[in-house]
């Protein structure tokens, strides 16, 4: 009786299981779905800097939630992205940015602000890199702060330098290092 | 006191029956071209601290203490060992791009300097995981010295 039991438990714990694992797979074809309904590509850099640009206001406003919801977007916008009309070899740099960018964003999603900022810096790089292949519509700002972590760099839409890495206890640290047009 | 009884038996028999469980092993029996030590000039004293600190998790082979026989134990560490790969996964090491590698040392040198890495439930039972400062201090400078190199 009592091995009936156990038998019993055991099937329907693998059963529980390989349910998952198909629920899974599921939405694994769902997200390949959304990606085949790609629209122009420089489009889809401008929603992943403005993306970054809502990420980096919420860090100037020391607004942990904030950023966390703005790495989410920008994890969705970053895989969003289409590198067919590249180059081969820009191909492989993109998506090489991607993955990269990907991971920071994903953290920053789910971390404290401390974290969310040592995340950012390496972020920044990667969107900056990215930027310098796609190109951009609007100027950008790339502005450095020396103190944060040995001096680290972000991008602003707009010239005046708002600290994301200190926020509110250090604002105005910083100074505009470079326009990018 | 026949509920208690019966509840107990319940449990017994879900314990019992979720031994017969299989779960996937994190081993294998040849270091890759790709492991982290043989890419880099690892010196001796970090690739031990290494092995023993980080590889369980960080790796394609961990060494399994004698309680992971034991369900729910083993569902435990299995879930572990899967995220710690996803996140860093040494044995894979050089398979990363330069701006990976560069992220990943970033990261280990972060997590070592606020004591997040090893985890406290790692260090509770591996004693010898845990950094001593001058440890902590050594792998820190490797780590950054390797990155400003790549």
């Amino acid at each position: 009786m009592s091995i009936a039991a156990v038998l019993l438990l055991a099937v329907s714990f693998t059963n529980a299981q390989e349910k998952k694992k198909m629920n899974h797979d599921h939405e694994d074809m769902k997200m390949d779905h959304s990606k085949m309904t790609t629209m122009k590509s420089d489009a889809k850099t401008e929603t992943i800097l403005s993306d970054y640009f809502n990420l980096k206001n919420a860090l100037v406003a020391d607004d942990t939630k904030k950023a966390a919801q703005a790495g989410s977007k920008l994890v969705v916008s970053l895989k969003a992205f289409d590198t067919d009309s590249y180059s081969k070899e820009n191909q492989e740099e993109l998506e090489d940015i991607i993955e990269d960018a990907v991971e920071h964003a994903e953290h920053i999603s789910e971390s404290a602000i401390d974290h969310q900022r040592e995340h950012f810096k390496t972020l920044s790089k990667d969107i900056t890199d990215l930027v310098a292949i796609t190109g951009t519509k609007n100027t950008l700002y790339q502005q450095f702060c020396p103190m944060y972590d040995k001096g680290s760099a972000w991008l602003s839409t707009s010239k005046e330098v708002k600290n994301p890495y200190y926020g509110s206890r250090m604002l105005k640290c910083g100074k505009v290092q470079k326009t990018i047009q | 006191m026949r509920i208690v009884k019966i509840i107990a038996i319940i449990l017994l028999v879900a314990f019992v029956g979720i031994q017969f469980i299989p779960t996937t092993r994190n081993q294998s029996d040849t270091v890759p071209e790709t492991d982290f030590m043989l890419v880099n000039n690892v010196p001796e004293n970090i690739q031990n601290k290494l092995q023993v600190s980080c590889y369980d998790c960080h790796s394609n082979n961990t060494q399994y203490p004698w309680y992971n026989k034991i369900q729910p134990v083993a569902w435990f560490l299995e879930d572990h060992i899967k995220e710690g790969k996803a996140e860093l996964n040494f044995s894979k090491w050089d398979s990363l791009s330069n701006r990976r590698k560069a992220s990943k040392l970033r990261s280990i040198v972060k997590q070592i300097e606020a004591g997040e890495m090893p985890l406290d439930s790692y260090t509770l039972i591996h004693k010898e995981a845990a950094f001593s400062e001058e440890e902590a201090k050594e792998v820190i400078n490797f780590m950054t010295q390797l990155k400003d190199n790549l």
